[in-house]
Parts: structure tokens; C-alpha cells; sequence
């Protein structure tokens, strides 16, 4: 073990996780730690906030503060720490059915509020906990348990959704590209606001045994070869078919503590 | 101390206890006829360097509060019938984690949207079993605006000494009403005991006790899990019978324990044949409908008005109702206390409800007819 990152993990009790052989959460989490790690950040100003589902597990196996909430109310619940606590750092990590479906309509007030909350967004396609069933991200005609025939529903475009909604950093990488991941999850920590990564990952336990799309590494290696850099893309037709990572967006907005502590200012008279 | 008379509505003396109780996060969505505690505080707590902020929906405030609180400040919610729907998985989220927080519910007429500016106490079996799942619960029952007051300090108070979500369960009549009252300046609000253990020590359930346990915050060094998963006394989830049988009593006992202290009623003439017991804004008919009675008979009426509604102290109304030959429980809605208060009195004891849920309140003739 890294000794580096064994500090932000709860190495006494907490492992081995309950992640399946070949799952990408256990990626996505390492690149968290890592950035966490390579930020310099105290642990003890830091907390994991997360919803329910496979990757709203991941708080457990960090050594830092810890909120494991209601299924979709990560968002919800980080915002009372974070104003509460403003000093700290607080990360949300969840995955697609948890941030999207139920807690959808937290993701798009808090991103129009722009909160300084770092989320991470695992996108692994479908309800794993649960044992397969389709979510807001399965693309229309993939199969989960409950589209046995394939989805009949159109699926969202989280980065897009987020920007729109008022997210002042939006990013996309993969379990595959995980020291990217990184980058941008310490770029996210970084950024004064309400910030967005989406990680597609895989699951090869259930969406990608439904799909037929081989084994964890024949998945990883898919996001390696269909994968293309934000910068790569000239025209929109380079995007295609195409995963897009790297910043999506960025840019500069009043942030929702900031503009609170203002009107404190004009309630105090000061 | 210094104290002034002031003209004030329930659910202004209600937001008011609450900022000088020391709730500094209030959380919440506008919703008749609780809407003006949220108003006040956010006049309010920006003057005191408070947090207020109105979240989406009913859900997100009370994820909201709940965060705040296990951040370490004290936290607030007010909302109404369709709203308190809403929080019920929250506030279950609330018990299993043990988060201190209090839930104002000023009840309108349900179900569903129901009458939002009318009155209703149908919302009494809802504070009790509203979350899933077996769970302790406190409900506290305001009949004055001086009482909205008291009360609403003693939920804060109670919520942090038992480490629970505390739900004070107003009415649209109590909530709305204008009444003359002196409030005192400041009031004393037990605070929440830090932890004094090194973090490697620390459990956050430890089950030395459970009332006035120290309790680490979020942001304090001992780097807490919390998990609505049902866990172990350091917080991590369990499938282990005897501990889940721990957790169980352990949310058990807060109420077991403590029972005789949570119970709060006011009561006179109980040693005449019929009582009179009621809660709320019915509880001020049923008084003037009380003496009313006497006025014309010559006869005592005993009357009983109930504070707290959960825990129901079975034993003690076992007691206050000895001598009791017939009963009249007079309640805004078709009959939910009556059946506790039922087995609270001895078989062949007459228990008579009255009851109305037109969104009108009871008047004092309605009582005198069941008398």
C-alpha cells in the first residue's frame, strides 16, 4: 500500500470493501484519495459526504469525516456541513440512480446556488446495489433488469445538465485514465464552487454482463479507445461516438457562501 | 430580568424561542400556515451570523438541518402537513444516526394538500409513526403562543440531551393566533457536551449512556462515520444480531429511560366523574367548555390537556384518570389519541370522542353536547 494515501484510509477494520472483483469505484476512489493526498489537505477539515448505492460506500473506507445519508440526499445534507462548517472541504461522492434520479433535483439547486462542493460522479450506468436495473444514464436500448428489451428512455447528459444549471466546473474522465481523474478531481477541490466530475466506470458485474461487454478489462478498454480529449475535439462531429474528457466548462461565478456572508454584512449594518 | 409584553402570533414566538434557544441553521420551504418561522429567521439569523436557507423541497431542508447539526449547530425545520410527509424519511435518518434537530409541524387539514389554511390535528399518529421502521419519537403540543414559545426552547433542549430529532406539533389556530405574552430575554439552553476521549477512543455511540453523552461534531478531529445503515457503536454498519438488538434498545431506552421527565400535561378537578382531555387549540374550547358547564350545573368537570403527546405515559394517565367514570377526549380530527387513551383507562370506563375535521375549530357547545 501506498504509504501516502494508506493515511486517508481506514486501514485498520474497513477492508477488505465490498466492491466487486473488476468494479471501477475502487479506482474512482483511489484517484480521490490520491488528489486529497497530493493536495496537502488536513483530514481532519475534510468530509466525504454520499447517498446510497455501490459507490455512496466509498465514505466508509475513508479516514476523514464521514456522512453516509439518505439515498439521493448527499447533496442536500453536504450543504448544511458546508455552511455550517464553511472551513472544511466537502466532497460528495455518489453514483449515476443516487445524484441524477432521486436526487436529482438536489444536483440542479445546488449547482444554481454554486455551493463550494466538490461532487464526484460515478457514472457506472446502471443501479448496482440493487442488482442491475437501468438509470438515468443507461443509454436508450441498453439492458438492465428492469429493460430486459433494452431502455425505452432517453439518458441525460450529466456535464451538460450541470453547466447548464449553473456549475462553475464540469469535467468528465474514466476509470481508465485514472492519474487524469486525478488531476481534475484536485483541480475541482481547487475551484471556489460548485463543482462537477463525472467518472464513467465500469461495472462488469451487471450492466456489462446485461450488455455483453466483456470483462473489466475489455471494458477499461473500451474507455481507453473511445475515449477523446476535450482539446482533440475541433468539430462537434470529432465527438461522436466519442467519451469527451478533460474540463468541459469552467468559469467564474459568485460563490453561495460568499454572497451569504454579505448579507450577514447588510444585516448586521457593518 | 427584564421582560416585555409583546403581540405576537405562535409562530412567532416559536421562531423567536428558537433563535434565543440558539438555533443558528434553519433550513426550510415555504408552506402554509408554517411559513412565517421561515420568514423570521431569515430576517433574523443573519443578524446573529446565522445560517438560513431555503433548500428546494422539504426533503432537502431536512438533510439540510441534519448536516448543520452533525456539523455541530443547532438546527431548525418548520413545515406543514404535505411538507412533514415529506421529511418523514429524514427524520427516521435522524433517529437511526442520533442527530439532535427539531421539526415545528403546524398542522392544516389532510390528507394531500388538503386545506392548507385551515385547522386539523390530524397529524398525530404521523409524528409518531410516520418513518419506517420501530423508532422512539417525542412530540411536544403547544396551546398558546406563550407555550409555542416554551415548548419550542424545551424541543431544542430535549433534542440535544437524547441526541434525536424532536418534533413540536403545532396548529394552524395556535400557529396563527395573536396573544398578549411577556417573553423572557434570554433562556437556558443545555449544551451539547464535547467529547473528552482522544479520537482513537472515541465511540460515537458508546453506551455508557445515551442522555447527555458527549458527541463529536463533524469538523472536530475525530474523523466520525455516520450511517442511517443500522451500526455498530463506532458508527460502521453491522448485519451482527446482538448488535443490531443493541442499536434497537439503545434507541428504545431513550425513551424508556426517560420517560417520567419527557411527560409534561396540566391538569384540575380530576377527581370529578368526567374528564375532559384534549391538546392544542382544541384544548381552549374544551377549558371553556369546561367551565361553561360548571357555570351552568354547579357540577366539577375534571380536565386533562396533554403537552407532550409521544412518549404516551400510559402508567401516569392510568393514574391522573382513577377516579374518572367517564371520559371526553376532544380532538381536531376522527379519533387518534382517544384509542391510546383508551387503554390508558380501566375496561367499562365511557371514552367518548369529539371530534371535527371540517377545518373548523371545536366550539365550546360541541363539548357541552357530549358532556
Amino acid at each position: 500500500m501506498n504509504i501516502e494515501i494508506a493515511e486517508y484510509l481506514r486501514l485498520d477494520d474497513r477492508f477488505p470493501h465490498i466492491l466487486c472483483p473488476g468494479c471501477g469505484i475502487g479506482s474512482a476512489m483511489n484517484a480521490m484519495v490520491r488528489a486529497i493526498s497530493e493536495s496537502s489537505m488536513n483530514k481532519n477539515e475534510i468530509c466525504v459526504v454520499s447517498g446510497i448505492g455501490c459507490s455512496s460506500r466509498v465514505p466508509g473506507y475513508i479516514d476523514c469525516d464521514t456522512f453516509h445519508t439518505l439515498h439521493g440526499r448527499a447533496i442536500p445534507s453536504a450543504t448544511g456541513i458546508k455552511l455550517a462548517r464553511p472551513e472544511m472541504e466537502v466532497i460528495v461522492i455518489a453514483g449515476d440512480g443516487d445524484l441524477l434520479a432521486i436526487g436529482g433535483n438536489h444536483f440542479i439547486h445546488a449547482a444554481r446556488r454554486n455551493l463550494d462542493l466538490t461532487v464526484i460522479l460515478i457514472n457506472n450506468f446502471n443501479y448496482g446495489m440493487t442488482g442491475g436495473q437501468f438509470s438515468p444514464t443507461t443509454p436508450q436500448g441498453k439492458r438492465g433488469t428492469t429493460a430486459p428489451y433494452g431502455s425505452v428512455e432517453r439518458d441525460f447528459n450529466v456535464c451538460e445538465m450541470a453547466k447548464v444549471a449553473g456549475a462553475v466546473f464540469v469535467a468528465r474522465s474514466t476509470t481508465y485514465h485514472t492519474p487524469h481523474l486525478k488531476g481534475l478531481i484536485k483541480q475541482a477541490m481547487k475551484k471556489k464552487g460548485f463543482a462537477v466530475i463525472e467518472v464513467v466506470s465500469q461495472c462488469p458485474t451487471l450492466y456489462g454482463r446485461l450488455n455483453r461487454m466483456g470483462d473489466a478489462i475489455k471494458m477499461l478498454e473500451y474507455y481507453r479507445d473511445n475515449s477523446i480529449t476535450v482539446t482533440q475535439v475541433k468539430e462537434p462531429k470529432d465527438a461522436e461516438g466519442k467519451i469527451v474528457i478533460g474540463v468541459l466548462w469552467e468559469t467564474e461565478a459568485p460563490e453561495y457562501s460568499e454572497v451569504y456572508k454579505k448579507v450577514i454584512d447588510i444585516a448586521q449594518k457593518k | 430580568m427584564n421582560q416585555r409584553s409583546e403581540l405576537l402570533s405562535g409562530n412567532e414566538a416559536t421562531a423567536l424561542a428558537a433563535i434565543k434557544g440558539g438555533v443558528r441553521f434553519f433550513g426550510g420551504y415555504p408552506i402554509t400556515p408554517s411559513t412565517e418561522i421561515a420568514e423570521i429567521m431569515a430576517l433574523e439569523l443573519p443578524k446573529l451570523g446565522g445560517v438560513f436557507i431555503q433548500m428546494e423541497d422539504e426533503i432537502a431542508s431536512i438533510c439540510a438541518i441534519i448536516g448543520a447539526s452533525a456539523a455541530g449547530m443547532k438546527s431548525m425545520t418548520a413545515t406543514s402537513g404535505p411538507g412533514f410527509s415529506l421529511m418523514q424519511e429524514g427524520i427516521g435518518y435522524a433517529i437511526m444516526t442520533e442527530v439532535p434537530t427539531v421539526i415545528v409541524n403546524v398542522q392544516r387539514g389532510g390528507p394531500a394538500t388538503g386545506l392548507p389554511t385551515k385547522v386539523a390535528q390530524g397529524d398525530v399518529m404521523a409524528a409518531r409513526w410516520g418513518t419506517h421502521g420501530d423508532h422512539p419519537a417525542v412530540v411536544l403540543s403547544p396551546w398558546s403562543v406563550l407555550e409555542s414559545f416554551t415548548l419550542t426552547v424545551k424541543a431544542i433542549e430535549i433534542s440535544e440531551r437524547l441526541r434525536m430529532p424532536i418534533i413540536l406539533l403545532s396548529d394552524e389556530i395556535v400557529g396563527h393566533m395573536r396573544e398578549v405574552v411577556s417573553l423572557p430575554d434570554s433562556v437556558s439552553v443545555y449544551e451539547r457536551k464535547k467529547p473528552t476521549k482522544s479520537p482513537d477512543e472515541y465511540l460515537h455511540y458508546a453506551d455508557d449512556t445515551n442522555y447527555d453523552s458527549p458527541i463529536a461534531s463533524f469538523g472536530e478531529g475525530y474523523r466520525i462515520h455516520i450511517s442511517g445503515l443500522t451500526h455498530r457503536k463506532d458508527g460502521f454498519p453491522t448485519n451482527d444480531p446482538k448488535t443490531i438488538a443493541w442499536k434497537m434498545d439503545r434507541l428504545r431506552n431513550k425513551i424508556d429511560q426517560n420517560r417520567d421527565w419527557l411527560h409534561y400535561s396540566e391538569q384540575f378537578d380530576l377527581d370529578a366523574e368526567t374528564i375532559i382531555i384534549s391538546y392544542g387549540s382544541s384544548a381552549r374550547t374544551s377549558l371553556e367548555a369546561k367551565y361553561e358547564y360548571e357555570k351552568k350545573s354547579g357540577k366539577k368537570i375534571g380536565f386533562l390537556r396533554l403537552i407532550t403527546l409521544w412518549p404516551f405515559h400510559y402508567k401516569k394517565l392510568t393514574e391522573l384518570l382513577k377516579n374518572a367514570k367517564r371520559v371526553v377526549v376532544v380532538e381536531m380530527n376522527q379519533g387518534q389519541m382517544i384509542r391510546e387513551i383508551s387503554r390508558a383507562v380501566p375496561r367499562g370506563i365511557d371514552v367518548t370522542g369529539v371530534n371535527r375535521v371540517d377545518g373548523e375549530l371545536i366550539t365550546p357547545e360541541e363539548v357541552l353536547a357530549a358532556l
